[in-house]
């Protein structure tokens, strides 16, 4: 229910920023200027747009599979936006508490390549169906390197809740609903033999990516790998608009493509949720505890409080825009991978990286209790 | 294996490296190029910032001697039609009348005694090649600044020149009909009066040859001073104008060449002209079926005759 109350309204306001600034950070690396003409400095473009494309014919290809083509553009936003269930918000507001979040969200996530599969399978063009076929293997490919870096912040954690690892990471780790046999007190880079304990002092030191410093090579594979999730730029492939004519939603049209367009900015934006939950703190503030400066304390409430909600709203919106904008930058900075190298980049690198990380994190975890 | 650790390397390198450089270019998005040209002399000194124009807010200026939409000053134009021959893809249509008597001055002091009942140049033909101002005596043609003038309809491309109403056109129509009808009736009196002189005076125009091709020479360094500009301009022009003399020279059309002989001396008005004519010996009756010709496609001596 609070999925719908607020990460829909949330998702198509975003949206319609999302798109505007991605074409804004295009222009600026472009030395262009980018929309200027609707409203100030373009900022109503994706509204005119918007309100352009859901006037638009809604058109069937006559050869295309009927029942698929219309339902595949449903299938793929109900996927996306399912995955918002299972996100907690602020440190009092988590969505569905499922205690097998990190589990459902890739299950989930997974699902998406169903939805394109049926997209570009019942266009019935060669476009759409190469698109679909790339989309399948990239996909399915990367995979594998998402699970195993995210398997190292579980292993590090200990659990499959979202908001328990959400809580792990900040001052307020005895507010949580414990699960017996959990850490009670986080140390400095998650050793407990340094001694320097860090449980009040918060902040960024206790982040995950802090908690145990290898994390940032598997903060790295994981966000290779979202990329590739959610077919964004360098791995367009399954769009390659200069060369499949926007792959697998070439013969969508009308409000059916603005939905396509929708999942995928949506989906942009649930694996930077999810990169920065697992890596960067959740809901967390960075500011550390120093002394009688209690910067944590200062800026983020008490869990249940109204302080605490805006808070934590606050700082884990702005860490999750924070890493579509870092999408976005590198969407305009890199060109294009072949399918060789996608598929290079997956099975010889990421994965022996990403399976050396889980090995390792195994061993961190032993010194940390 | 060591490749292996290479590539790791590079990539890592590489990838930093492009990061770095979009984000600088992000940073540098806080300024922009001024809307300056060339001109200007600090045109090279911003190298960095956006470089968008913001077209129809902000522009650069264009030089005054911009050679964009073309301007026809009516007023200083005599109708030689030169333009028109000239133009490459014929995007000027001319309409001639012709008058009765000079009808007024241009301000360069040559007189124009043909009206333009049509004066179109349809811009969306043009390749802006120029050549029409060139060629223009009285410089009344020229080109202009003025570059933005696209239009929703391609007929608006058109740009007419002439400024005469449908009625006035009419009159000047009937006047010249009346007076070529006049003058018909004329000569036919003439040649009733007088049939005898008809044989001597068949020799008479075979000599005009040679004074036209004299007046020729003068005309030509006449034209090239005018126009400095360039010799191949000169250069095409006098090989345009050899042709004319082998059509001329083959056509023997006699009567033709009859107001280029005279413009050697003060340019006489077509009355005068006419008058001088009457007392000729020539054929008469040849007179009024040549007559047009003169108008519609030697306006091109008699322009240089004038000058
Ligand atoms: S500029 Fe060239 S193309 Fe245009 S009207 Fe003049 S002669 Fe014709
Ligand atoms: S060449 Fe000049 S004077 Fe002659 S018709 Fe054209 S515009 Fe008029």
């Amino acid at each position: 229910m609070t999925t719908f109350l607020f990460f829909l309204p949330f998702l198509l306001v975003y949206t319609v920023f999302a798109v505007y600034a991605e074409r804004k950070v295009s222009a600026f690396i472009q030395d262009r200027l980018g929309p200027m003409e609707a409203g100030y400095y373009g900022i109503a473009q994706t509204v005119a747009d918007l309100l352009k494309l859901l006037q638009k014919e809604d058109i069937v290809p006559a050869a295309a599979d009927r029942k698929l083509f219309l339902a595949a553009p449903i299938v793929i936003f109900t996927v996306v936006f399912a995955g918002f269930a299972v996100l907690p918000l602020t440190s009092g507001y988590a969505g569905s508490t499922a205690e097998v979040g990190v589990f459902y969200l890739l299950a989930i996530i997974s699902l998406d390549v169903i939805g394109i599969l049926m997209a570009g399978w019942g266009s019935n063009s060669k476009y759409a169906l190469f698109g679909a076929l790339r989309a399948v293997a990239q996909i399915i490919s990367y995979e594998i390197p998402l699970g195993l870096s995210i398997l190292c912040v579980v292993m590090i954690s200990q659990t499959l809740d979202l908001q328990e690892i959400s809580f792990q990471q900040g001052i307020w780790i005895h507010d949580k609903p414990t699960y017996p046999g959990l850490l009670q007190e986080n140390y400095l880079f998650g050793l407990k033999a340094l001694g320097i304990e860090t449980t009040h002092i918060g902040g960024i030191l206790t982040w995950n990516i802090f908690r145990m410093p290898l994390f940032f090579i598997a903060f790295i594979i994981f966000f290779i790998a979202s990329l590739a999730e959610c077919n964004r730029a360098p791995f367009d492939l399954p769009e390659a608009e200069s060369e499949l004519i926007g792959g697998f939603h070439t013969e969508y049209s009308g409000f059916r493509w603005a939905l396509i367009m929708l999942s995928e900015y949506g989906m942009m934006l649930l694996v930077s949720f999810l990169g920065a939950i697992l890596f960067l703190g959740s809901w967390n503030t960075p500011l550390p505890n120093m002394g009688v400066v209690k910067l944590a304390e200062w800026t983020s409430g008490s869990p249940g409080s109204v302080a605490g909600h805006l808070w934590g709203g606050f700082w884990l919106i702005s860490k999750a825009l924070i890493l579509v904008l870092v999408q976005m930058w590198i969407r305009w900075t890199y060109p294009r991978l072949r399918v060789d190298q996608l598929m290079a980049l997956c099975w010889k690198y990421l994965i022996p990286a990403s399976l050396i990380l889980l090995l390792l994190s195994g061993v961190w975890r032993l010194l940390m209790i | 294996m060591n490749t292996y650790w290479l590539n790791i390397k590079y990539a890592v390198s590489s990838l930093y490296t492009g990061l770095k450089l979009s984000f600088r270019h992000i940073l540098e998005a806080n300024e922009s190029r001024k809307p300056i040209g060339m001109a200007d002399t600090t045109y090279f000194q911003q190298q960095t910032g956006i470089v968008t124009l913001q077209y129809p807010h902000q522009s650069i200026a264009v030089p005054d001697n911009g050679r964009y939409r073309l301007h026809n000053e009516i007023d200083d134009c005599i109708v030689c039609d030169k333009c028109a021959k000239i133009c490459p893809v014929n995007c000027i249509e001319i309409e001639p009348i012709r008058a009765v008597e000079e009808i007024g001055k241009t301000s360069d002091g040559t007189s124009k005694r043909i009206y333009a009942a049509k004066f179109d140049i349809d811009m969306g033909k043009c390749c802006f090649c120029g050549l029409c101002t060139t060629v223009c005596p009285t410089e009344c043609l020229t080109m202009t600044k003025a570059y933005d003038f696209s239009e929703y309809d391609v007929a608006d491309h058109n740009y007419a020149f002439a400024e005469m109403t449908p009625l006035e056109i009419l009159e000047k129509k009937q006047k010249l009909e009346v007076f070529a009808r006049e003058k018909e009736a004329k000569a036919a009196a003439l040649k009733a009066n007088a049939p005898k002189e008809d044989t001597p005076g068949a020799g008479i125009p075979k000599p005009s040859f040679k004074p036209k091709l004299n007046v020729r020479p003068v005309a030509k360094p006449l034209n090239i001073e005018e126009k400095p500009a360039d010799d191949a301009k000169a250069m095409a022009l006098e090989i345009m104008r050899k042709k004319n003399d082998a059509a001329n020279r083959s056509a023997q059309a006699k009567p033709v060449f009859r107001p280029l002989i005279k413009s050697t001396e003060t340019p006489p008005s077509i009355d005068q002209e006419e008058k001088k004519e009457e007392k000729d010996p020539v054929p008469a009756p040849s007179k009024p079926i040549f007559r047009p010709r003169p108008m519609m496609k030697k306006p091109k001596d008699e322009g240089e005759a004038e000058k």
